[in-house]
């Protein structure tokens, strides 16, 4: 069985399981985990919309 | 007297030896299966988001056709994805045993894939050191 994911999804993915690994591994409270989880994802799609965009500079 | 101060030491004795086997045991239990170490603490919530985000990353992996690597003394690149990968524990062992993720990488989702999966197993590596901590009172 296989998966096609777009660039994109792949990326949301990623940046989704990614956080809440984050978040419970690196605070200690419940609320301090929540916050910090999504200050991660987003982050990490921030980071992929910079990235994005600092290719197209790059391509033209 | 010395039967009261032996009453005393006791019982806080039999905590400590179950923290410092505990100390031993929830990571190993924690890198075999991913949030298991949690789950033995009885963290359940932390340990099944765990166990979800990290088996799933590493299944997409698969599913997306990713490359698992063995172990190797070749390219340093290899090795470092050797160590990513074993990092998923249990998985990475039902992988292997199984002739799982053994194409070439053909394309780009499937590059992707491999980064699925080292990552899920470095993931993994942070969730072992986390239920270290907790094991040790170093962490609620």
């Amino acid at each position: 069985m296989t998966i096609q994911l777009t660039h994109f999804s792949a990326a949301l993915v990623f940046a989704l399981f990614a956080s809440i690994v984050f978040g419970i591994t690196h605070r200690e409270t419940t609320r301090d985990m929540v916050r910090y989880g999504l200050y991660c994802f987003v982050l990490f799609l921030g980071g992929v919309f910079v990235a994005g965009w600092a290719m197209w500079l790059v391509r033209r | 007297m010395a039967n009261s101060t032996t009453a005393k030491t006791k019982p806080a004795a039999e905590p400590a030896q179950r923290d410092s086997m505990m100390a031993v045991i929830a990571p190993a239990v924690g890198w075999l299966i991913p949030g298991a170490g949690h789950i033995i603490q009885r963290r359940w919530i932390r340990g099944v988001l765990l166990l979800v985000s990290i088996g799933t990353m590493f299944v997409l992996g698969l599913m997306m056709q990713g490359h698992i690597y063995k172990a190797n003394g070749g390219d340093i690149l290899d090795i470092l994805g050797f160590v990513g990968d074993l990092g998923a524990g249990g998985m990475y062992i039902v992988t292997l045993a199984m002739n799982w993720g053994q194409g070439a990488i053909a394309f780009a989702i499937a590059d992707y894939g491999t980064k699925f999966m080292i990552v899920a197993g470095l993931l993994n590596f942070i969730a072992v050191a986390d239920a270290y901590h907790i094991a040790i009172g170093k962490k609620q």
